[in-house]
């Protein structure tokens, strides 16, 4: 059991466990903190993986902008602070049931793959090579499309929130 | 002679090898170095804001023409471990109905986000934590932790004013973040590398001469970011009934308040970090430690200019924040960054020197430019109300009515 | 590497330990002397009524949303600016496409109104 294997199962079981959590919360400012800690459980798996610009950009962007905006939605709505419904639905088992089975085929599968067992090495020090993604973002045959197409759908992002956003500022002002 | 002139990192080895000498294998020896190391430079952080809230409190005493503290202790500097050790026996009221959860996670998330960007500063040649590969956009991230922290506060305590002066601070924090970021994409390009150890290597002439409007706008962007005067309309005292922290007492709220104090001084010194050359100076490669005297040296330069600002600027309102981020920080800072990189792309080839006078040149320009528009965008004339006559009492003009246009 | 990032995980959290660490020692040696006043949530002195939301107003969220995205449009540019300097002429000018486009957001939102806190 190394150290890396350790802090695998850690972070793994706490990530699980928040996610769960999310959906099975009663009040939804609980599910947005938990939200929260799942996606710092997923940069620290980056990590983990040696994907350390992706593990800094998770908590960036998810943690720093999308879990700001989740909660501030949550706060538009009005009755955001608790919830009268059941805890579980009447026939919870037939879905548990489908979960585990999904689970087991999905798991099944994967041990069929020759490397299952293998020990994650360590990449050596130079391999995270962020000067190679930049120029791969905007090489002519590399990644320039996608990373223009996505500046447009941005942009069609933050017109369309505006858009809807100014006609309620309009129709409730 | 080489404790001289690396006495930290004299004593890290020193340590490190008594370590490897108890004879544990190279893994646990690790994880106890790292924690240890850890600590001390937590720990010397949390020491250190005592120091910091003496400096601003005696600085912001003279600038408005009053000693600070001067009782305890020569000048006063034993105030700040009085009032320290007055906070930790203070009584911690907890009002009914929090979250207790958040409500106790908050401080310690307000000071953990401040502390972690300590972890990849390099504050001599070789004296940081750790040189991690995306070192500017860690201080950017833990940054956001902290505006979590914020939210944790503002909800758990239960109070509807805490509520709406952490949404506001969450608001302005989020907003500023966006110049903040872009115009931290400037030393990126210039160097190369996103490591902070990296950035101040290669700042040969330091950077705050080579694109002084990235540096203005990171300056501005990161003094807002921590919320200090003039941008404290989220926890100043007269508004919101001090925001999101109306609700703790005792060292919880001290905690806030150190986070604050410490973010301040954690600004200063990633400004320095990646504008102002860092360690860099003359026989700072050869001798670290002088490496580490430059530094705290230019950092308290800049920290006192924060102080300045601090005690000089009234407070902005949150609709004049807004405007200043959104109207004029994020778009200079896109223009600064699409000139430069075009200036630096088309003279690629000249020598360095030439190439430094000019990026400087084009971002004077920027500069220039930048500030004729904003004075044609900002309303100074005000409508006149009353007429402008004055009269003035003499005795000769005892007899002439005001306003009647005539002259004594 | 790993060992750097695991320097970052231990770090996080003794920097979380000991601000939890100070609060502890200071509930240890604090007078606990809880009554129904003091533990009143405090509203200028008059008495709270209603539970404590607060009306959101739609301009925090169209705030957070601009930043959302020029937060992706950053993280976007990061290593671009990495490699920049292997760059040739044409990587910048797609760039600063780039940023035109946004930029050209801003100014849509600018002109909608939607950068005024009403």
């Amino acid at each position: 059991m190394s150290g890396l294997q350790i802090v695998f199962l850690i972070v793994a079981v706490v990530t699980l466990f928040s996610g769960v959590m999310v959906v099975a919360s009663r009040k939804m400012m609980h599910s947005a903190l938990w939200l929260i800690l799942t996606l710092l459980g997923v940069a620290i798996l980056f990590a983990t993986l040696q994907a350390g610009f992706f593990a800094i950009v998770q908590v960036l962007v998810y943690i720093g902008a999308i879990s700001i905006l989740i909660i501030f939605t949550l706060m538009l709505t009005r009755r955001v602070m608790d919830d009268e419904h059941p805890q579980v639905i009447k026939g919870w088992w037939l879905p548990a049931v489908m979960a585990v089975i999904l689970f087991g085929l999905i798991a099944g599968f994967l041990a069929t793959w020759e490397d299952f067992q293998v020990m994650l090495n360590e990449l050596p020090a130079d391999a995270e090579n962020l000067a190679a993604f930049g120029s791969a973002l905007v090489n002519p045959a590399g990644y320039v499309i996608p990373f223009e197409v996505a500046s447009v759908l941005l942009l069609a992002a933050l017109v369309g929130a505006i858009y809807i956003a100014v006609e309620r500022k309009e129709k409730v002002g | 002679m080489s404790f001289w002139r690396d006495p930290i990192i004299f004593i890290i080895e020193w340590a490190k090898g008594l370590l490897a000498g108890i004879g544990w294998g190279p893994g646990w020896a690790t994880i106890v170095g790292f924690v240890i190391g850890a600590f001390v430079l937590a720990a010397g952080a949390m020491f250190f804001v005592v120091f910091l809230i003496w400096y601003e409190r005696k600085l912001i005493g003279r600038l408005q023409d009053r000693f600070g503290p001067n009782r305890l202790g020569p000048w006063g500097l034993f105030q700040p471990i009085a009032d320290m050790l007055k906070i930790f026996t203070k009584e911690l009221i907890t009002p009914s109905g929090v979250d207790w959860i958040a409500y106790n996670l908050a401080p310690v998330l307000s000071v953990a986000a401040v502390l972690m960007m300590w972890a990849v500063t390099p504050f001599s040649k070789t004296f940081f934590g750790v040189n991690i590969s995306v070192g500017i956009l860690f201080l950017i991230a833990v940054g956001g932790l902290g505006e979590v922290g914020i939210i944790l506060a503002g909800w758990g305590s239960n109070n509807k004013y805490a509520l709406v002066g952490a949404l506001r601070a969450v608001a302005q924090l989020c907003s500023y973040e966006v110049p903040f970021v872009i115009s931290a994409l400037v030393p990126v390009m210039l160097t190369g590398s996103m490591s902070l150890v990296d950035i101040v290597e290669a700042q040969n002439p330091w950077y705050i001469l080579v694109a002084p409007a990235a540096a203005l706008v990171f300056f501005i962007a990161s003094v807002a970011e921590t919320g200090r005067a003039p941008f404290d309309l989220a926890e100043a005292e007269s508004e919101i009934v001090a925001g999101y922290n109306v609700e703790y007492s005792g060292l919880k709220f001290g905690m806030f308040f150190v986070g604050e104090f410490l973010h301040a001084f954690t600004a200063s010194f990633i400004f320095v970090t990646v504008f102002l050359g860092g360690w860099r100076g003359p026989g700072a490669d050869q001798i670290p430690v002088l490496g580490l005297v430059y530094f705290m040296i230019k950092t308290f330069i800049v920290y006192f200019a924060l102080i300045l600002f601090r005690g000089t600027n009234p407070r902005f309102r949150i609709d004049q924040m807004m405007d200043l981020n959104w109207k004029v920080l994020t778009p200079l800072s896109l223009v600064v960054i699409m000139v430069i990189a075009l200036v630096d792309r088309l003279f690629a080839s000249s020598a360095d020197w030439l190439r430094t006078v000019i990026l400087l040149a084009a971002n004077l320009a920027i500069l220039v430019v930048a500030e004729r528009l904003i004075r044609r965008g900002v309303k100074t004339t005000r409508p006149e109300v009353g007429s402008r006559e004055r009269p003035v009492a003499s005795p000769d003009n005892l007899f002439i009515q005001p306003g009647s246009g005539a002259k004594g | 590497m790993l060992n750097d990032w695991l320097y970052v995980g231990v770090f996080a959290l003794v920097s979380m330990f000991l601000p939890a660490a100070a609060i502890s020692i200071a509930a240890l040696l604090s007078p606990k002397k809880p009554n129904s006043i003091k533990n009143a949530t405090y509203e200028c002195g008059m008495e709270p009524v209603g539970p404590a939301w607060a009306q959101m107003k739609v301009q925090y969220y169209v705030f957070t949303l601009i930043f959302l995205v020029f937060d992706v449009e950053a993280v976007l540019l990061f290593p671009w600016a990495v490699a920049y300097k292997q760059l040739p002429l044409y990587a910048v000018v797609e760039a600063i496409l780039f940023i035109l486009i946004l930029l050209g957001g801003l100014l849509y939102a600018w002109r909608k109104g939607a950068l005024e806190w009403l």
